[in-house]
């Protein structure tokens, strides 16, 4: 772990890779270090936007107990899919199965929202075993509706609006993952441990 | 009440943002130039989340529906009787801001506040993301909300006008400077950056010499805040203002001191700008 400089008011946590953010983002998250005002994990890395005083804070993040690796517990979301997306066939061929298998194996991991990215409310799901590797379109669609579910590098991720992306889409879920007139608007925020469910 | 007659290029509502949502995607935003948001709230009694009205270059027309105590802070337009100095704008009467000689964005408080329904406990317009109320139309008609604060009995504040010239600003330590060479980096703290006509509340793009970078790799997106200055392969940096956005693939070489932003976002195009480490 490298604690780099960002300013004024932030330090950039630098990790090794997706499953130490996973740990230090939850270990940050559950003690709620005086003095932290955000904390925004990526995909190597964790900012924490101080108060003011990101001296004060090194110091506890350097002392923070964490150890790499999703939490046991953490909130659990159920999403229902409709597996109709235009990339189903394209993408399961591509990782050696047909469709029928490619939902199977989609609807049964779990997945845990690494960091959120790309638009409010987007997050970022890692698998708990196995990820795959599955290649964004080489040409990004223009629209994407809200509620397409895509996959992307190792990640799945729900698209929160209508908007241009480049995921290639499996399904689609009627559920609104984020919604400004609830609370909280955003369904996967770091940490939320997500299933998804055929329908 | 509050009614837009003419929102000029680019007025928006504007408080102190949605800190400490960046964990789900939500960038901060806000008044770009916080300390003039923030004296105007003061000026009118308000407390400083209180949101107020930006204008970006003048061109603000709005008349009083009812007898409002109103400042206008930031670049000085012709055409307020009030600026740094609130007075009352009676019921009828219209404030018609022209263009400021100086400075980019100006900032319109009334006593109560822009009360708007906020948007994740903000009223500000977040042009990146989409989030807040739309900018502002002729016909618009704003609420104005109680008084949050005693009124402090100041007549006029004795600011500064934003400077015309070249504006000099703290250069600080980003995370990834050393994706930079050495060269690039005494570039960076050195050399005058002009403003560029493609600046925006996301950020301000600066041309100058193009800065080269020792690693050529691609980074991972990674969270930023206000006054990081990314650096893009094309080699010219980008000083990101209040809209942000929550992560960026391009290393950030370094960062603008957090009070300084502030003035950097009353930069005009074609102004410059000078980074000091």
């Amino acid at each position: 772990m490298r604690v780099l400089p960002s300013g004024s008011s932030a330090l950039l946590v630098e990790l090794d890779d997706l499953d130490a953010v996973l740990g230090f983002t939850a270990a940050l998250l559950d003690r709620a270090l005086p003095g932290v005002a955000d904390v925004v994990p990526a995909a190597r890395t964790v900012l924490v936007v101080t108060d003011g005083d990101p001296a004060g804070v090194r110091a506890d993040l350097e002392r923070l107990p964490w150890r790499p690796g999703r939490r046991g517990s953490g909130e659990r979301v159920e999403l229902p899919v409709h597996y109709d997306g235009a990339d189903l066939a394209a993408v399961a061929e591509l990782l050696g199965t047909d469709p029928d298998g490619l939902v199977a194996a989609h609807a049964g991991r779990e997945w845990t929202v690494a960091f959120c990215g790309f638009a409010p409310g987007f997050g970022y799901c890692t698998p708990d075993t196995d990820p795959w590797d599955v290649p964004r379109l080489t040409s990004p669609r223009t629209r994407v509706p809200a509620g397409a579910v895509g996959l992307a590098g190792g990640f799945t991720g729900v698209y929160p609006r209508e908007s241009p992306g480049g995921w290639q889409l499996v399904g689609r879920t009627d559920v609104a993952v984020f919604d400004l007139a609830r609370d909280p608007a955003a369904l996967l925020r770091p940490g939320v441990r997500v299933r998804f469910v055929p329908c | 009440m509050l009614t837009v007659l003419a929102p000029g290029p680019l007025t928006t509502v504007q408080d102190r943002g949605r800190p400490g949502l960046g964990g789900i995607g939500v960038g901060r935003s806000g008044a770009a130039d916080r300390a003039s948001a923030a004296l105007a709230n003061r000026l009118v009694g308000d407390d400083v989340s209180a949101a107020v009205l930006e204008c970006t270059l003048g061109g603000l027309v709005v008349r009083a529906e009812t007898d409002l105590l109103a400042v206008t802070t930031g670049a000085r337009c012709p055409g307020s009787p009030v600026h740094c100095a609130p007075g009352l704008l009676r019921a009828g009467t219209v404030l018609d801001l022209g263009t400021p000689p100086s400075g980019l964005r100006t900032y319109l408080a009334v006593r109560g506040g822009v009360d708007v329904a906020p948007v994740l406990g903000s009223r500000s317009t977040d042009v990146l993301s989409g989030l807040g109320p739309a900018p502002l139309r002729a016909g618009d008609v704003l609420p104005v909300g109680a008084p949050s604060g005693r009124l402090p009995g100041v007549d006029v504040a004795p600011v500064a006008d934003p400077p015309a010239g070249p504006l000099t600003v703290r250069l600080l330590p980003g995370p990834r400077a050393d994706w930079l060479t050495a060269a690039a980096l005494r570039l960076l703290g050195s050399a005058p950056w002009t403003v560029t006509a493609d600046s925006n509340r996301v950020g301000l793009r600066l041309a100058g010499p193009a800065l080269e970078r020792r690693v050529s790799g691609e980074l991972p997106s990674e969270g930023l805040v206000r006054g990081a200055l990314q650096v893009p392969p094309s080699g010219a940096p980008v000083l990101f203002l209040a809209d942000a956005p929550v992560t960026g693939g391009y290393p950030v070489a370094g960062y603008v001191a957090d009070d300084d932003v502030d003035r950097c976002a009353q930069l005009r195009p074609g102004q410059e700008l000078r980074l000091r480490s």
